[in-house]
C-alpha cells in the first residue's frame, strides 16, 4: 500500500493510499492534485536515500511526501 | 559580508527534478562545486582583509611608544572580535529556533513533534539516525560535503572538515514542528542538491574552528559528528 502523505502542524497527515493494481488511485490522484494546488510541493522520497521532486503521482513510489516551499532567509 | 550563494551559470546542470523554489530566485546561478570553492576563497580573502590591518596596528603601535600599547590591545581585540562576530552569525542558523508563532498560542503541540520526530526517524539512514536522536539534528552526505541540518538552517562541512558554509533556509507557511522543518530540507536537499544551496542564503564560510566554539553543545556534538564523517570522505 503506498501512501501520500502532507506535513503540516500535526506532524502529517495521511491524505490518501492505494495499491499499484488501482485501488485508490483515483482518489489519491484528486488528492495529491488538489494539494499542488494548495501550493504544497510533492517529494517521492526514494530507497536509496535519495528523493525525486514530482508533479504527477508516482503509482509505483511507497511514499509521497507533500511540504511546503523553502526559502531562504 | 552577505550573499545568496553565487556562481557562474552552469548550462551543463540539468534541471530535470529542479526544485521548484529556484524561480523565486532566477536571478542567481545555480551552484556547483566550483562556485562553492570560489565563495571560500572570497570569504578568506575578507577575513584576512579585515585582520591585517588591525594585526599591523596592534604589532606597530608599540614601535612608536609604549605609552600606545593600550590601543595595540584594543587593535589585537577587534582583530579577535570582527570575524567571531560574522562566525557567531554563521553558527546561528542552526542556533535554538525562536517557538515561532507560541506567543500567539500557534506553536504546534508536543504529538505533533513526536509524530513528526518519527517521520523524520524513517527518512534518515541509520547513522544519521542515531544523532538525530542524540542532538535533534539531520546529518546528511552530499555532493557538496557533508550538511547539518536544523530546523531554519544548515551547515556544510566540506575540505576534509576544516571548512564549513552556513546557509540560512527555512520552510515556509504554518508554524511546523521541528522535525517536520528539518523534514522539509532534507527532502528538498535530497531531490536537487544544488538546487538546494542556490535557495539557500549563505550567512558565513570560514575556518571549522570558528564556528564551532558558537555552537550549543548539541549542535556541536552533531557538528562534531558531521566533521568526522566530512575527514572520512
Amino acid at each position: 500500500m503506498s501512501r501520500l502523505i502532507r506535513l503540516d502542524r500535526t506532524g502529517h497527515t495521511e491524505i490518501a493510499e492505494w495499491n499499484v493494481d488501482g485501488a485508490g488511485v483515483e482518489h489519491a490522484r484528486a488528492a495529491f492534485a488538489a494539494e499542488l494546488d494548495h501550493g504544497y510541493f510533492a517529494v517521492a522520497p526514494g530507497p536509496d536515500g535519495g528523493a525525486e521532486q514530482v508533479h504527477e503521482l508516482p503509482l509505483d513510489a511507497e511514499l509521497v511526501v507533500l511540504r511546503r516551499p523553502i526559502a531562504g532567509g | 559580508m552577505s550573499d545568496g550563494a553565487t556562481a557562474q551559470p552552469e548550462t551543463a546542470l540539468s534541471l530535470e527534478g529542479a526544485l521548484p523554489e529556484l524561480a523565486a530566485v532566477a536571478w542567481r546561478p545555480r551552484v556547483d562545486e566550483a562556485a562553492l570553492e570560489r565563495i571560500d576563497r572570497r570569504w578568506t580573502r575578507w577575513t584576512v582583509g579585515q585582520e591585517v590591518p588591525f594585526l599591523l596596528i596592534a604589532g606597530g603601535l608599540p614601535w612608536l611608544s609604549p605609552v600606545l600599547g593600550i590601543l595595540s590591545a584594543a587593535a589585537l581585540g577587534f582583530a579577535w572580535f570582527i570575524p567571531h562576530l560574522y562566525a557567531n552569525r554563521g553558527a546561528g542558523v542552526v542556533a535554538p529556533p525562536r517557538p515561532w508563532g507560541a506567543a500567539r498560542g500557534e506553536a504546534p503541540a508536543a504529538d505533533a513533534e513526536e509524530r513528526a520526530l518519527g517521520l523524520l526517524g524513517d527518512l534518515v539512514g541509520h547513522e544519521a539516525r542515531a544523532t538525530l536522536a542524540e542532538t535533534g539534528f539531520v546529518l546528511e552526505r552530499g555532493r557538496f560535503g557533508v550538511w547539518l541540518l536544523g530546523p531554519a538552517g544548515a551547515l556544510l562541512v566540506r575540505g576534509g572538515g576544516r571548512r564549513v558554509q552556513c546557509y540560512c533556509v527555512h520552510a515556509t507557511g504554518e508554524p511546523l514542528p521541528r522535525a517536520d522543518r528539518i523534514a522539509h530540507l532534507l527532502l528538498a536537499l535530497r531531490a536537487d542538491e544544488s538546487g538546494f544551496a542556490t535557495v539557500s542564503n549563505l550567512s558565513f564560510s570560514g575556518a571549522r574552528w570558528r564556528v564551532r566554539r558558537c555552537l550549543d553543545p548539541r549542535a556541536r556534538s552533531a557538528f562534531d559528528a558531521a566533521t568526522a564523517i566530512a575527514a572520512r570522505s
